[in-house]
């Protein structure tokens, strides 16, 4: 397969899970801003989302204030920021436009459709039409895709490249979210002040709320939420689950260069599946956190070096 | 004036031709809002699998649809075997042409073509000369526009050998009418078009460079925002071969690769939708982000094909055009099947004073130009229009030609807005040809539509459409 095919295929499937991710964050975070609650924690919750994507400053170049709206406003219609919903729809609508012959026909429709249905909205239209609605729409729309790529594609090395890519951000994203909350919720590292609305909101958004239930069947503790999202093989989206992912796929698609690559997804997820929550937390979860999105960052650098590369 | 219009459809006394006997009589007896819903699922249908071209001059990445229509454009199989053989006649010559330019140059010598006019031509490449394509083929594929003037006689109106396009339309259109409308193709015996990209494939292997046994083949686009991006998707895909960008290729020692995720994979065949200039930075134009550095040094050591090859541009210049009939003559010792428009070139003195003394009549052609810019057409121009285009003929007259207006044939077609209905629109027909170890084409061609009222301009850049092409099987 082409290097550039493999290229916008990853980012395709990156920019996609990206969007959903985003629309569960904000969605959360909207309906935690709609139980009572004062300035100054509508300011840090808000706020929060901004610095999970390193994005304060490109913020402030347009807003004086951060509020719901305002931030609204900007991560998810706004396309002069690249990490709004709109622009990552956008991304992977023109990743999937370069490759759309390696793609099947309804996978094609179904990411073409979804842009050109988003392009017919913009924020107070989406603001009329209920936020909750439109994130429940970007959600719907990102399974649709995933079913009929999974449903429809060839497993081939271009669905390896697929799993990668939303396997990557995925993991990315997990971890973000955890770290950033863990922070807002437990400033003084106080265990007492658990907040269970916050937590319960933090779940959701990782769609884990059911699932912590099902699993703990006990109250909401801050330390089995980190064990959930980090450390279960069979929460979708944990840390282990996504970085057990990523090791396989990048088995399925190992070339001449790409040994220290593979080496290290493996460690990587090895480390996850043989860790122990009290070490990370002795450890220090911050730390810890950190350390792996620089993990997942050098694992993206070496795959775009070892295979999507078009520089010779 | 429209009673000088051939009427695809209907003779002068209004009845259907025979072969649109059966068509009109299917129309006639359809319900409207059937017919209506029919149109509106075919425009849904073509935007959701993003059948569409970008334009230039809009907002960048802006994207068009080319409306569809569903009256077909209907050829008589007898009909078509004359133009068919026409065709093979003139893009055989063409080749011949091609070949002997970049060789001994006959045609020259014999002083049957102005040697300037060739040798100092644009898209002339001095780079050609003395090399050999396999078989000798130069233009591989082959889109040559066809209108039928007012007398009923097909015209060449221009022979595109460089990076033709629009054969996905006509694949497209076939597919769209045989979804919507089925019972059509059992009244009818229509002849099939889809195995184009198989015919296309099979021809640039039998052109792989000597010794090859199995080919790679791929397909160069320049990328996404280019306005046929589309087609380059969609005949990769149907062909099965890798669609490239200029970044994806490499050469090393004269020999073309491709980067994939498992290294470097030999190329073969290069069938290019990329023009000349862009190819190759190295040897054209250096600021070219699209090409592939040293790829004419690939392709001078015979280790790759290009298709269509380099400098095939010399042919279907509309400053060469007037030759042709004399290179089928030269070449195959055979009287030209396909008229050539009657064309007056500038340069010469006595030409150009009858084309300033008869501007309102006359279409006027830059040399160079293609897809319906910088053209004027007299009859449909404002005085004001007019007196601009003779300023700028006076100041070059070498850089344009002059054709009388013809008399574009008709064809019903379906109109929206104020007069929506039924009404008569100019049309043309692109066949296309392909040269390899035969020459082979697929039944008909994209029939493009123009669909402003009266207008001649059938491009989709300006607005054109295009329609199913049925040739009726014997």
């Amino acid at each position: 397969m082409l290097s550039r095919t493999a290229d916008h295929l990853y980012w395709m499937s990156r920019c996609t899970e990206r969007a959903e991710n985003l629309a569960r964050l904000l969605d959360v975070t909207y309906q935690m801003s709609l139980v009572p609650q004062t300035v100054d924690a509508e300011e840090r919750n808000w706020g929060a989302i901004l610095a999970l994507n390193s994005l304060e400053s490109a913020f402030a170049v347009s807003f004086d204030r951060v509020t719901a709206e305002n931030v609204l406003r900007f991560m998810v219609a706004d396309s002069h920021n690249p990490s709004s919903i709109i622009s990552c729809l956008r991304s992977a609508r023109e990743n999937a436009r370069a490759v759309r012959g390696t793609l099947t026909a309804e996978m094609w429709e179904s990411i073409n459709v979804t842009w050109l249905e988003m392009r017919t909205q913009n924020f107070d239209s989406i603001l009329a039409g209920g936020v909750s609605e439109f994130f429940d729409w970007v959600k719907r729309r990102s399974a649709m895709t995933r079913g009929v790529t999974f449903g429809t594609m060839l497993q081939d090395e271009a669905l390896s490249f697929i799993h990668l890519g939303g396997k990557l951000e995925r993991a990315d994203n997990t971890a973000r979210i955890l770290d950033v909350k863990y922070h807002v919720l437990r400033p003084n590292g106080d265990e007492e002040t658990t907040d269970f609305y916050q937590w319960g909101a933090l779940l959701r958004s990782l769609s884990a709320f059911e699932v912590y239930r099902k699993v703990y069947r006990d109250v909401i503790t801050p330390a089995r939420v980190a064990e959930l999202l980090m450390l279960r093989e069979d929460m979708p989206r944990s840390l282990r689950a996504c970085t057990a992912g990523i090791a396989r796929a990048l088995d399925l698609v190992a070339n001449a260069q790409s040994a220290e690559t593979v080496r290290r997804a493996g460690l990587l997820s090895a480390q996850l599946r043989y860790a122990r929550l009290d070490d990370i937390m002795a450890h220090g979860l911050h730390p810890y956190l950190t350390d792996f999105m620089d993990s997942i960052f050098d694992l993206g650098e070496r795959i775009n070096s070892d295979f999507l590369a078009t520089a010779s | 004036m429209s009673a000088a219009f051939f009427n695809e459809m209907a003779d002068a006394a209004g009845r259907p031709r025979p072969h649109y006997q059966a068509y009109a009589d299917w129309l006639a007896a359809s319900a409207a809002e059937r017919i209506a819903r029919k149109r509106a699922e075919a425009d849904i249908a073509f935007r959701r699998v993003g059948i569409t071209f970008a334009v230039y001059g809009e907002e960048a990445g802006a994207e068009r649809l080319i409306p569809f229509d569903i009256i077909p454009r209907i050829i008589p199989a007898q009909e078509w075997r004359g133009l068919q053989a026409g065709l093979r006649q003139r893009v055989r010559a063409l080749n011949a042409f091609l070949h002997d330019i970049y060789h001994s140059q006959e045609i020259l010598r014999a002083g049957l073509i102005p040697r300037e006019q060739v040798e100092n031509n644009a898209q002339f490449r001095p780079e050609m000369i003395g090399v050999d394509p396999p078989g000798g083929i130069y233009a591989h594929i082959a889109g040559v526009d066809i209108v039928r003037a007012g007398d009923g006689e097909a015209y060449v109106l221009e022979d595109n050998l460089r990076v033709p396009s629009g054969v996905s339309y006509m694949i497209e259109d076939r597919r769209m009418m045989m979804r919507l409308f089925p019972e059509l193709f059992s009244l009818h015996k229509i002849a099939p078009v889809q195995h184009y990209p198989d015919m296309l494939l099979e021809n640039l292997r039998t052109v792989a460079p000597r010794g090859v046994v199995d080919p790679t083949v791929v397909l160069l686009t320049p990328g996404a925002y280019n306005s046929a991006y589309f087609e380059h998707t969609f005949l990769a895909q149907q062909m099965g071969v890798e669609l490239v960008e200029g970044r994806d290729l490499f050469v090393l020692d004269d020999v073309v690769y491709m980067r994939t995720t498992q290294g470097k994979q030999r190329v073969d065949v290069i069938y290019r939708r990329l023009d000349d200039d862009f190819l190759d930075p190295l040897a054209f134009r250096k600021d070219s982000m699209l090409g592939v550095p040293g790829l004419l040094s690939a392709y001078r050591a015979g280790n790759v094909t290009l298709a269509n090859a380099i400098g095939t541009g010399v042919a279907d210049d509309k400053s060469i055009y007037p030759y042709v009939p004399e290179m089928i003559r030269f070449y195959l010792g055979e009287k030209a099947l396909l008229n050539n428009v009657p064309t007056w070139m500038l340069r010469k003195p006595d030409d150009l004073a009858y084309v300033l003394a008869h501007l309102p009549e006359l279409v006027v052609k830059e040399v160079h130009g293609a897809g319906g810019y910088g053209m004027l057409v007299g009859p449909a121009s404002t005085r004001a229009e007019i007196e601009d285009f003779r300023a700028r003929i006076i100041a070059a007259p070498e850089k344009y030609i002059a054709q009388p207006t013809l008399a574009l044939s008709n064809c019903p077609t379906f109109i929206d807005g104020e007069f929506a209905g039924i009404a008569p629109r100019h049309i043309d027909l692109r066949p296309f040809v392909l040269s390899g170890s035969s020459i082979e084409m697929a039944p008909g061609g994209l029939t493009r539509v123009a669909l402003r009222d009266g207008s001649l301009v059938v491009n989709s850049s300006q607005g054109g459409g295009t329609k199913d092409t049925w040739v009726l099987e014997d």
